[in-house]
């Protein structure tokens, strides 16, 4: 029997490779033109690294940048130690309880960030006319706002984990002489130590992503000092606005862009590995 | 050896009590800044600035023809987004979940990592190409602002719609064929009805970021499309905390039905939590 020419696979890949082309041919020419003077993408190409030097010596980038980083790194802290702190509570509670937080911890996943963002804001201009009788708007009004949005995520993150833990670990701690804060410390962190990590993570991307929280909730303070705490997001938007995103954030992209495919596929290609070892290991028992 | 046996009776009790407690700083977390903050929205929604009882944002709403037209049109941009994003995901997930055609497992995170980028950054790059391309806010706002909302919320579509196919019930498929379904049955009759829940996930993703989306539509349309998050942004712009409140609720609204309508379908995949 003859085998026939196999269209499925080469429509199925061609499809595939075509739309994955389409999703980054625009951050790809970004990444193309950083190499060059032009002003504008599709301008005369003239290879050079003038970007680059460029970049590192614009200092308003180099703040927002900063900020964002720092904004980053805070508030998945914050986050990070509430949620994780929040999911193991909650977790030995009575069941009443529990429901009911977790319902309020659902609302901001599915809630929009312009709702969330509004809301916020309009409370912290709620206390500032009624309470604190003057603008309250700065670097703690942002970090909550930053924390309001990725706290959830981190409870989420680390719940399923205390979900498959052995109770009888933390019982036989006890039941050993450990304090409850040892047995904490040492048995139930490290057992759920992968959820807080992902919820870790989630908390930066969701944070370094953030615009319309930001642009709501920010006032004076981080690098930016007497003016708005300026992130990547806000600073690159009040650009496209003005129409003159200096040519030199073409070479940040370059920077992301390449950080996050490292990232991503090394992520991945562990994981896929470790899954293979896995049921290598299986096969064996 | 009595205060051996003391100890055990209260040992579970302060056990207990010590692990409790330590969600109290997230339920307050949640309480001051989740719960309250709404609280207030519902309360300026329906005062004045003096803080009376007051409808206005209300009939404002409802009776100004602009108010309600941001409403139409934000519906009808999340509504065409959703379905185009699902017209191109829909095949890309299943021929991503495809064994036959696709063997990589790590191509699949190739579709999801421009989401790590910021995306105001993609939004910016997404503009860049289409001015090049002479597809601009100044002369087509309304098709600028439709490819950029699918380029942003195509990801949020794939995932969702690959998780489902890799779950696809094969043994039922191959039944189907065995049994003498061709292939367009199998489709119909198996395929699609599995991988119900996907496509409703992958709506939800799509269909209320966009209504309430500000950046991609202020950029690509050039302020020339206002949706519902536009629009809210407005008001913060302007200092109408009433109007704004009210519109916020309508939006929160909308979201609680739309969950509630999809209250059985799997919310792991809320914002690429899972990945």
């Amino acid at each position: 029997m003859k085998k026939s020419f196999p269209w499925r696979k080469v429509l199925g890949q061609s499809y595939i490779w075509l739309v994955l082309l389409l999703m980054y041919l625009p951050v790809l020419l970004l990444v193309i033109y950083s190499f060059s003077t032009s002003t504008l993408i599709g301008g005369r190409y003239i290879f050079s690294f003038d970007l680059y030097t460029k970049l590192f010596a614009n200092s308003s980038i180099m703040i927002a940048l900063g900020n964002t980083v720092l904004l980053a790194l805070i508030s998945a802290l914050v986050s990070t130690f509430l949620g994780t702190l929040g999911a193991i509570g909650v977790f030995y509670a009575k069941s009443k309880f529990k429901k009911a937080i977790n319902f309020a911890t659902q609302i901001n996943i599915v809630n929009a960030e312009i709702v969330i963002a509004f809301s916020l804001t309009v409370m912290f201009v709620f206390l500032g006319t009624y309470v604190f009788k003057d603008d309250i708007f700065g670097f703690w009004t942002l970090l909550i706002g930053h924390v309001a949005l990725s706290v959830p995520f981190v409870y989420i993150s680390v719940r399923p984990k205390l979900q498959q833990m052995d109770p009888a670990l933390y019982e036989a701690a006890i039941d050993l002489g450990a304090t409850p804060r040892q047995a904490l410390s040492k048995i139930t962190i490290p057992e759920i130590a992968p959820g807080i990590f992902s919820g870790f993570l989630l908390a930066i991307t969701l944070s370094l992503d953030d615009f319309i929280i930001t642009s709501f909730t920010r006032g004076a303070g981080l690098l930016s000092g007497e003016s708005e705490i300026e992130t990547l997001s806000t600073f690159i938007q009040a650009a496209i606005k003005k129409k003159n995103v200096p040519p030199e954030m073409r070479a940040l992209t370059t920077f992301i862009f390449v950080l996050v495919i490292v990232v991503v596929v090394a992520v991945s290609v562990y994981r896929s590995q470790q899954a293979k070892a896995k049921k290598i290991r299986k096969g064996r028992d | 050896m009595s205060s051996k046996t003391n100890e055990k009776i209260k040992r579970p009790h302060v056990i207990f009590f010590q692990r409790k407690v330590l969600s109290i700083p997230y339920v307050l977390f949640l309480i001051l800044f989740i719960i309250v903050p709404i609280l207030i929205i519902v309360l300026y929604a329906f005062t004045d600035e003096n803080m009376n009882l007051s409808f206005d944002a209300m009939v404002s709403f409802f009776t100004t023809p602009s108010k309600l037209n941001v409403l139409w049109v934000s519906l009808f941009v999340a509504l065409q987004t959703t379905l185009i994003c699902l017209v191109i995901g829909y095949p890309l997930a299943y021929f991503l979940a495809d064994k036959k055609i696709n063997k990589n497992a790590v191509l699949i995170t190739l579709f999801i990592a421009p989401m790590w980028i910021n995306f105001v950054l993609r939004t910016w790059a997404t503009r860049d190409l289409l001015s090049w391309m002479n597809i601009s806010g100044g002369n087509y706002p309304y098709l600028a602002t439709l490819i950029g909302m699918v380029q942003n919320y195509l990801p949020f579509v794939i995932l969702p719609l690959y998780t489902t196919f890799l779950k696809l019930d094969k043994s039922q498929i191959e039944a189907a064929a065995d049994l003498g379904a061709n292939r367009r049955q199998v489709f119909t009759k198996s395929v699609l009805p599995q991988s119900v829940p996907g496509v409703v996930s992958a709506c939800m993703m799509t269909f209320m970021p966009t209504m309430s989306s500000y950046v991609i539509s202020d950029v690509f349309s050039e302020g020339k499309i206002t949706l519902f998050g536009n629009f809210i942004n407005l008001e913060f712009n302007n200092k109408l905390w009433n109007d704004g409140s009210f519109m916020a609720l309508i939006m929160l609204i909308i979201i609680g039905i739309s969950m509630f309508l999809t209250r059985n379908n799997s919310k792991e995949n809320a914002r690429g939590a899972n990945l």
